[in-house]
């Protein structure tokens, strides 16, 4: 008795003794044998999935991508601004809409800030919202089917950059303008931009149904730069926070003259009240031009509208509804606390970090405790509205998220690290190196009242020494570490596409189980669908050909087609009649002066294609789509202009 | 006689539950099918488990040249066999009525479970055939031609009860909820049987 006593008490220390040696490389981040330790906590089996999906914006590759966490595997790029030869996106005609633009066709654009969409301050995965930064547009991805469905234009606007954040029910989405401008737009001297130049805030509203989006008001802000914006949670639910600088109204070498106040400001927006105006029939409708373009899931069509008016609230018309909040030295980020209490102004050329009070506020608001105002719109005393500084926590602060346990990260850009800080005590608890120069940094639901806060990564604008070098040029960086401890643990480099200016993630489960596997034939209402082998056509309407064309492993119907003639222009109207997950067809035409296209089961897609040369040329299915892919192949005949070739077409004999 | 000319009724009236649920069903799983595909055979037709499946098990089944999965009215015992097994649960509820009220011997209970016994097996033996000439009356132009070890051209018939590899295709056959409801309703009548005769047996000695 007494033996087994003595081996089982042996037994319990050397368990003791691997447990903690286990704890201290949790928080010391120890080499070795525990660098094995952190591998295990990314590793996901294969065949086994992710715990949270993370939506990283592409920046200039104007594009959205997905990733897997903790694994930081690409899943997918969703195109959203750019035109995408990889499946025909911004090249078929009815995605050739989703670009348009009052400037006309834009097939590129800057994308910034995805947003996921929120049920009372819950992410709720319905969809993502980013911004086109360069010609102002705000996107709406849907996360059943991984698509852009919408994008709307922002007219009186130019740099989108304080975009696209959404209030805590998706009422709205906001875009804010980084650069004033002359509103309306005219002739005159940049010199005479002070007092002039305006700031466009503009709120869009959102269906809750469709997530239809529409622009509600504009507020006309005056002419400094709007950087950033956070939407109030729980008790600030109601008003939106703007970050500025270039209060100074400079317009030239602004890195000098934009940074000669000591303090700019943080707009804060009641746009409760302003809606209020509002549907009491408040504001002006002011002439503007702006797309609004519709992807319509039934007909796989996008529709584009060019709308007329926008509705412009000026602050003095709302008197009530907008402060300012001083705040030290251009401020970039500007986040709210889960529990919608502290606005966080990283003042980036500042020492300090400002942390704002929401009660504070309102407080020097009823006591009406103003230090002046700017263009009629009351400017609230710094110290008034203080709630603390965090003491020189490093250099460059930039963007701030939290852990939903009380913690705040912020970035530093200048310093290249994370620092973990205590709200309302304002002490620095840890920090951890990035590699290098990190900008945004996401917490998975980080920015709502409900944070999931076991992992979080930092999005890296320089590369240098992380990965085999691939020449001046490479992809940049995120960086994902465990915090759910005390201490951040750096788990994981993984590279990102494009320039990940910011991200949105969240739990894999809010959204699996709703993803599209593919589009329902049946559904499918695209005008010139053809859902059966036998509905397939050739037509002829004066120059233009249209080809009713559908795709099944593993041929075209029809696979022959004659009387086709140079200066045609023919369109191949392509139905994929799979019903099955992740089958897609691809078509791809010789000569085609645009790009392939891939056709999701279920769905039409149009290819222009316009034949300068007589002959006989091929197309064929670029998707490797079943053991016959190679066979899935057809011919065109192009005959002379003048030919009299009549129009044929035929699977599976030769053509009479 | 009356309790067992009560699980008589039973017992036929189980055969009405092949109106709702499959008789039989088929499942084919595959390494790149990690949701396998399937098909339920009801006795007025067949149908896929999930609503695309019956589309592409027929998609993967033309690379072997096997025809399509027949629609109910493209072959005559969906139209036979709902009436047959109507005809059987009519048939057993009378018996067992009859049974109930002592009009007739217990022996018909077995008479009906042998009839329904002869029916069930012509029966499979039809399902049999259909699945020979399915997985072996290959269209001469297939795309795929494969052959046996012993140089005979490659048959695909399903297994009629059970697990076998065809191809890469894990492919299970069993029967459904329907066919179970059936089995256990044959059995009641066995038990018809059984306790019609032991009550009639006690009569006999008393």
């Amino acid at each position: 008795m007494k033996k087994i006593l003595k081996i089982s008490v042996a037994a319990l220390c050397v368990l003791v003794a691997f447990t903690s040696c286990n704890n201290s490389g949790k928080s010391g981040g120890k080499s070795g044998a525990l660098a094995s330790n952190i591998a295990e906590k990314v590793y996901v089996a294969p065949g086994e999935h992710d715990s949270h999906y993370a939506f990283i914006s592409g920046g200039y590759s104007g594009n959205l991508t997905v990733y897997g966490l903790p694994s930081g595997r690409l899943f997918k790029e969703i195109p959203v601004f750019s035109q995408f030869p990889t499946n025909g996106y911004g090249y078929s005609e009815e995605s050739k809409p989703m670009l348009e633009t009052s400037y006309g066709f834009i097939p590129w654009d800057d994308s910034h800030h995805p947003d996921i969409s929120q049920t009372n301050g819950v992410l709720d995965g319905r969809w993502v919202f980013i911004n086109g930064n360069n010609t102002p547009r705000i996107a709406r991805v849907g996360l059943r089917s991984f698509e852009t469905e919408e994008i709307i234009e922002i007219p009186n606007s130019a740099g989108n950059h304080s975009s696209s954040f959404i209030t805590e029910n998706t009422e709205y989405v906001v875009a804010g303008t980084r650069f004033s401008v002359p509103v309306p737009q005219r002739d005159m001297p940049i010199k005479d931009y002070k007092g002039n130049f305006k700031g466009a805030l503009t709120f869009i509203s959102v269906d809750p149904e469709h997530g239809h989006m529409d622009i509600k008001f504009q507020v006309l802000m005056p002419g400094f730069n709007y950087d950033l914006s956070h939407p109030g949670r729980g008790k600030s639910h109601g008003w939106f926070f703007f970050t500025t600088y270039n209060t100074e109204e400079a317009s030239t070498l602004l890195e000098v003259n934009a940074s000669q106040n000591d303090k700019d400001f943080i707009a804060a927006i009641n746009w409760k009240k302003i809606e209020e105006y509002v549907n009491n029939g408040g504001g002006t409708m002011m002439p503007a031009n702006y797309a609004h373009n519709v992807l319509d899931e039934n007909t796989h069509v996008t529709t584009s509208t060019l709308k007329k008016e926008v509705r412009v609230i000026n602050p003095s018309e709302v008197p009530g509804a907008i402060y300012l909040l001083p705040t030290p030295k251009s401020p970039h980020g500007c986040d709210v606390d889960p529990s919608g209490e502290y606005i966080v102004g990283n003042g980036k050329l500042s020492a300090n970090l400002t942390v704002h009070s929401f009660t504070k506020m309102l407080d020097a608001i009823e006591n009406e405790k103003f230090a002046g105002d700017a263009y009629g719109i009351p400017v609230l005393n710094f110290e008034d509205v203080l709630a603390g500084s965090v003491e020189q926590p490093g250099l460059g602060p930039l963007h701030t998220e939290f852990d939903g346990k009380g913690n705040a990260y912020t970035t530093f850009f200048i310093s290249s690290e994370v620092v973990k800080w205590k709200l309302g005590t304002w002490e620095v608890i840890d920090r951890k190196p990035t590699y290098y120069s990190v900008g945004h940094l996401t917490i998975p639901g980080g920015n709502s009242r409900e944070p999931f806060g076991k992992y979080m990564f930092a999005m890296n604008k320089i590369t240098k020494d992380r990965y085999l070098p691939v020449g001046p040029e490479m992809e940049h960086s995120a960086q994902l570490y465990d915090i759910s401890g005390e201490k951040m643990e750096l788990l994981l480099d993984f590279p990102t596409h494009g320039e990940p200016h910011y991200a949105a993630a969240i739990p894999a489960e809010i959204i699996k189980e709703n993803s599209l596997k593919f589009y329902k034939l049946a559904d499918n209402k695209h005008p010139r669908k053809a859902t059966n082998e036998s509905e397939t056509k050739v037509v002829r309407d004066g120059k233009n050909v249209h080809v009713y064309m559908t795709l099944i492993r593993s041929h075209f119907t029809p696979d022959n087609i004659e009387g086709i003639k140079v200066g045609d222009k023919v369109f191949f109207h392509v139905t994929n009649l799979e019903q099955d997950f992740d089958v897609p067809h691809g078509f791809a035409m010789i000569g085609a002066n645009n790009a392939e296209l891939l056709i999701a089961p279920g769905q039409t897609r149009t290819l222009t294609w316009e034949p300068k040369q007589v002959g006989v040329w091929p197309f064929y299915c670029t998707d490797f789509c079943s053991a016959l892919h190679q066979e899935m192949q057809g011919y065109v005949r192009v005959s002379p202009a003048n030919s009299n070739v009549p129009l044929k077409w035929s699977l599976g004999e030769d053509i009479e | 006689m009356k309790k067992a000319g009560i699980i008589m009724i039973i017992g036929s009236l189980l055969l009405l539950g092949l109106f709702k649920f499959p008789l039989w069903n088929i499942m084919l799983g595959a390494p790149q099918y990690p949701d396998p595909l399937g098909m339920n055979i009801y006795i007025d037709g067949i149908q896929g488990v999930e609503e695309f499946d019956l589309q592409n098990i027929d998609g993967l089944n033309h690379y072997i040249g096997m025809k399509t999965i027949p629609k109910a009215d493209e072959m005559w015992e969906f139209a036979v066999f709902p009436k047959v097994i109507l005809g059987m649960a009519i048939l057993g509820v009378v018996i067992g009525l009859l049974g109930f009220f002592k009009k007739i011997s217990y022996k018909f209970f077995l008479g009906w479970f042998v009839l329904m016994s002869v029916l069930g097996i012509l029966g499979m033996y039809d399902f049999n055939n259909w699945l020979i000439d399915y997985g072996s009356n290959l269209d001469p132009n297939a795309i795929l031609k494969l052959n046996n070890p012993d140089g005979t051209p490659m048959t695909y018939k399903p297994p009629l009860f059970g697990f076998q590899k065809l191809l890469n295709f894990d492919v299970t056959s069993l029967p459904h909820t329907g066919g179970y409801l059936m089995f256990v309703g044959m059995t009641l009548t066995l038990v018809a049987f059984w306790l019609g005769r032991k009550t009639s047996l006690k009569k006999a000695t008393q």
